[in-house]
């Protein structure tokens, strides 16, 4: 054919439509937003109950976690994400989807090679590399802390 | 018998495609064909524990349908010819299973069907078989979770991205018959054009689409506009466009082209990105909307293309970039030769 696969790298870019970013930013944004002001409104409602401030936290984190794996069990969180994007997947609630959701996935597969094996299929890199950059950054912060105080 | 000239395989003796079946999942009988499917699924997982089971139940329904329709049992069928897209073809292995008939099991990704249709034709041209079937499927989930993500995990599915159609087509293919006719078939070259990006894969099967159109009207001297129409199997938005654009940079403008991918579903309000794909999309395509146009009469002659990415997860993961096949096959609603004597 006439046209040479460095033209049509060229033709691809020009046919294939873009992501609507701006549409998709502003559904981040809410979407996000409104996670965000959920914990916020949790984090303050187990404070008023008396749990101290770190508890408070915790807690939080743990009943976010919960509503998203009941979300994504029921099929819905996956809905909302098709739509918010970055919204639903930065925050906690994001982090539970991709362990709730290959959990559920590969349940066919039994529960150690399956469920076991499987469920930090794509959670796992987060946690290998949050790992790793928590030791570099803890390295960082010995060397120093003697001069920043 | 037939001759071939360059690589296309011209029969003398048309085969016939005596009856044909497609099958569909919920979002197919939501879609714009719905009318020509012979059976569509409410429940996706066809009461199934798992998804490879279901595609299994599919496809063994669209086999058994097809034997229906033309009346026959299945000790009448010499062969069977058919594909799939889970690994190692499980679908249709796991579905012959249960058959005591003589299997090949074909992997052409996207593009089984028209090869699986080509090689039954070339079959029966020969005189090797009575009687063969032709048959591939696609389901969703069962793609999703192969190629992609679990079905419960929240992403984003980008502009480009082509949704799996749930269906799955059968032909039987016999030597004799009323029609509608294999009056060719040109099996494609793998091309290569360098596209990496899982999420479009029109974009990856579009030069070999070209190519194998090229292949054809080269090899026989026809031209696009003596077909009623030129069917692509799954090309969706993005693959359509560049079709276009490779073929008129060859000095060939196509003005009746049809994409299977964007017929098979309602793009504007059916939420399939650039359109529909899988083995079964092409194939529930041909069984469902261009066989019955073809034997009604209202299409005349066509090229029908079925187009496949040959890349797997492993090819992926590892950055290699996608090699695409599309192979034709040119089918005709009445014999020509009995057009030429009448």
């Amino acid at each position: 054919m006439k046209t040479d696969p460095k033209e049509y790298s060229a033709l691809v870019q020009k046919a294939s439509p873009p992501s609507p970013v701006w549409k998709d930013c502003l559904w981040a944004f809410f979407v996000g937003g409104c996670i965000c002001l959920v914990g916020e409104a949790l984090r303050q409602a187990y404070a008023a109950w008396g749990f101290t401030l770190t508890d408070a936290g915790a807690m939080t984190s743990a009943t976010l976690v919960a509503i998203s794996a009941v979300l994504t069990a029921l099929g819905w969180y996956q809905k909302l994400a098709a739509k918010a994007g970055a919204g639903t997947l930065v925050p906690i609630t994001g982090f539970a989807n991709a362990v709730v959701s290959p959990a559920i996935e590969f349940r066919c597969e039994g529960l150690v090679t399956g469920v076991g094996a499987k469920m930090f299929l794509i959670a796992g890199p987060v946690i290998v590399y949050g790992m790793l950059a928590s030791v570099v950054w803890g390295v960082i912060w010995y060397l120093i802390r003697p001069f920043v105080g | 018998m037939a001759t071939r000239r360059g690589d296309t395989l011209l029969f003398a003796k048309p085969p016939t495609i005596a009856a044909f079946g497609a099958v569909g999942g919920k979002k197919e009988g939501e879609g714009p064909l719905a009318a020509g499917f012979d059976l569509l699924f409410e429940d996706n997982s066809l009461q199934q524990d798992t998804w490879e089971k279901a595609e299994t139940t599919l496809q063994r329904h669209c086999l058994e349908l097809t034997l229906q329709k033309a009346q026959l049992t299945l000790d009448k069928v010499s062969l069977v010819l058919a594909g799939d897209l889970q690994n190692q073809c499980t679908a249709s292995g796991y579905d012959l299973r249960g058959l005591d008939v003589p299997f090949a099991g074909l992997y052409g990704a996207c593009s089984t069907m028209a090869e699986g249709l080509g090689l039954a034709a070339c079959l029966a041209s020969a005189g090797l078989v009575d009687r063969a079937l032709a048959l591939t499927s696609s389901h969703f989930c069962a793609a999703e979770r192969q190629f992609r993500t679990p079905l419960e995990y929240g992403g984003k599915r980008t502009p480009t991205a082509q949704w799996t159609a749930t269906a799955a087509g059968c032909c039987l293919v016999q030597p004799v018959g009323n029609g509608p006719f294999v009056r060719a078939v040109t099996f494609g070259r793998v091309r290569d054009y360098g596209v990496t990006d899982i999420n479009n894969m029109g974009a990856a099967m579009a030069p070999a689409a070209a190519n194998t159109i090229l292949q054809y009207l080269r090899d026989t001297g026809a031209r696009p506009g003596q077909f009623d129409a030129i069917y692509t199997g799954d090309l969706g938005l993005v693959g359509t466009r560049l079709l276009h654009e490779l073929l008129s940079a060859e000095g060939i403008e196509l003005t009746n082209h049809a994409d299977c991918g964007l017929l098979l579903f309602d793009q504007k309000t059916q939420q399939v990105q650039a359109g529909g794909s899988g083995a079964g999309c092409s194939a529930a395509v041909l069984c469902a909307h261009i066989l019955p146009e073809l034997r009604a009469g209202r299409l005349r002659r066509v090229l029908f293309l079925s187009t496949g990415a040959l890349m797997s997860q492993t090819t992926f993961l590892q950055k290699e970039s996608i090699p695409g096949i599309a192979h034709l096959v040119e089918l005709a609603g009445h014999d020509p030769l009995e057009e030429e004597t009448a």
